[in-house]
């Protein structure tokens, strides 16, 4: 069964409320004054693990949607990867404002110095493009080939998102390490499919359509 | 361009929390002094430490608030989280308790904790805490000074160091994380400063167990991950000790592991650091502002060797 048009409207509408509550959660404990001794903390720890849980969840829609056959959940990919960028805004939003207090001195410092802040830094940035291409007309202007390229950027970023959190705790590992888990098992899905691929290609068993070749692929829904 | 952090915002404009506890706190303990002056040997007030000498070292600063205090935890054996230890103080029964004090020392014995409250009159020591992971608090401790305990059991020539070692018990605490049980260490001349407590209580009460109960110690000046929680053996010894912390990370976590706001952990900076309860970051100071009680201990020393 595949929803109408209508019916994915109201799903993204519906999925785009459930997208937005954690950070309405981390507001409203905020003002209640429920975000413990230190909220700053809090709330840069919660808006960098929602940063990361979106990125994977965008990374889960392709899997999901080969294995169950429900093709329509990739027309909800652009909005959990806006999503996860959006969290990623607010994360470092969190850090330069409210850590930092536009020290901007000290900033540009961390950056520099301190791994753990250089390869988060280096995540966001790479997903500012991705982001500003999120839409049907840089789709259209780059071609859905140069299109799909660059945002395999999402590949990287998040390793680099997994590191980030690694690198910065202290001493128990344990949350990273269950992030990193999930990324290397999304990740290696991918190594395996393309192998998967290669290996039919030598056996000769595989035929490449022609017809495809120099078209415009539509690889997101209208 | 540089553009300058604005200046600190007075904490009274900020933590009137901070006040209002303070005010219960004075009353709380004009109430004890009160009532324990009507009552002569009668007993203290449930859970009170009763009246405690004041000490010249204690800041004037604002302490930070209770609930701060006894909900941002780091006591790893409760759990990894700030919040686990104030959620897992069934894991650790601080009664009854006995602390050894052992190794090089001529009256090597051991002291419940009716005994160790007792070598010497309670004090109230208001400290500033600055943790290594950039955040700070000003707390009230009740203890009495290391050093009058380290006198009874009477130290040879040749002890140079005295060891710490915490509670563990395999069967309810984490495991893994950290080598167990918790150790930590400090030179003699520095457990023997006049500023090294060894800490009963809190806002004047018996302390609570996501602070270290029974019995922890305090070294104001160093980064709080040395005052080891629940004490249960004091060693000394010719040699220095190998710590939890040196053991987990050698090249982040010293020995000495003095405030030092020019030593930077590897990776992240100590230059400021967040009072609990305040908005901006501050300034660290070196050795946490003790520097005039203890700067002469280390003079001569490379401080980013030995940090």
């Amino acid at each position: 069964m595949t929803p109408t048009s209508r019916q994915i409207t109201g799903l993204k509408l519906a999925l785009f409320a459930l997208c937005l509550s954690p950070a309405a959660l981390l507001l409203r404990d905020l003002q209640l004054d429920q975000l413990g001794a230190n909220p700053i903390e809090a709330l840069t720890r919660a808006s960098g693990e929602w940063t990361l849980r979106f990125l994977l969840i965008t990374l889960a829609v392709t899997p999901l949607r080969k294995y169950s056959g429900l093709h329509w959940i990739l027309r909800f990919r652009r909005m959990l990867g806006l999503f996860a960028f959006a969290y990623g805004a607010m994360h470092l939003t969190t850090y330069v404002w409210l850590d930092q207090f536009f020290d901007w001195q000290a900033i540009v410092r961390d950056i520099y110095k301190r791994p753990f802040i250089t390869v988060g830094f280096a995540a966001l940035v790479i997903m500012t493009p991705l982001a500003l291409t999120s839409n049907s007309f840089a789709i259209r202007k780059l071609g859905g080939r140069r299109w799909q390229a660059l945002h395999r950027a999402i590949y990287p970023i998040s390793l680099l998102g997994c590191l980030h959190f690694w690198w910065l705790v202290k001493k128990d590992i344990t949350a990273p390490l269950i992030y990193t888990l999930i990324t290397v098992a999304l990740l290696g899905l991918r190594a395996w499919w393309r192998e998967q691929e290669r290996r039919k290609q030598l056996a000769g068993g595989y035929l490449p359509k022609q017809s495809f070749n120099g078209k415009i692929i539509r690889i997101v829904a209208k | 361009m540089l553009i300058r952090t604005p200046a600190d915002i007075l904490p009274s404009e900020i933590t009137p929390q901070a006040h209002y506890e303070g005010r219960r706190r004075f009353m709380a303990q004009a109430g004890s002094i009160a009532l324990a002056s009507a009552i002569p040997g009668g007993p203290a007030l449930a859970g009170s430490l009763g009246p405690l000498a004041r000490n010249p070292f204690s800041t004037q600063e604002e302490p930070t608030s209770r609930k701060a205090i006894t909900t941002y935890n780091n006591f790893y054996e409760l759990g990894t989280d700030k919040s686990d230890p104030a959620e897992n103080t069934h894991r650790l029964k601080p009664n009854p308790w006995t602390l050894r004090i052992e190794g090089l020392v001529n009256k090597p014995r051991s002291f419940g904790m009716d005994e160790l409250m007792k070598i010497a009159p309670l004090e109230e020591r208001i400290y500033r805490m600055r943790c290594v992971e950039g955040w700070s608090m000003v707390i009230p401790w009740v203890g009495i000074p290391l050093a009058t305990l380290l006198k009874q059991v009477d130290p040879q020539g040749s002890a140079k160091y005295v060891e710490f070692i915490s509670h563990y018990d395999k069967a309810t605490m984490t495991r893994g994380v950290l080598d167990w049980p918790y150790n930590e260490g400090l030179r003699l001349d520095e457990a023997r400063h006049p500023l090294t407590l060894l800490a009963v209580g809190l806002y004047g009460d018996t302390l609570p167990i996501q602070n270290g109960a029974p019995v922890r110690l305090v070294v104001p000046w160093k980064y709080g991950f040395k005052g080891a929680k629940s004490l249960v053996t004091i060693r000394l010894t010719e040699k220095q000790p190998l710590t939890a912390w040196m053991k987990a990370g050698p090249s982040e976590y010293g020995f000495y592991s003095n405030v030092n706001p020019e030593v930077d952990h590897p990776r992240w900076s100590q230059a400021t650091e967040r009072r609990i309860g305040e908005f901006g970051k501050r300034k660290t100071l070196m050795f946490n502002g003790y520097g005039e009680q203890v700067a002469s201990m280390y003079s001569g020393m490379d401080l980013r060797r030995f940090f």
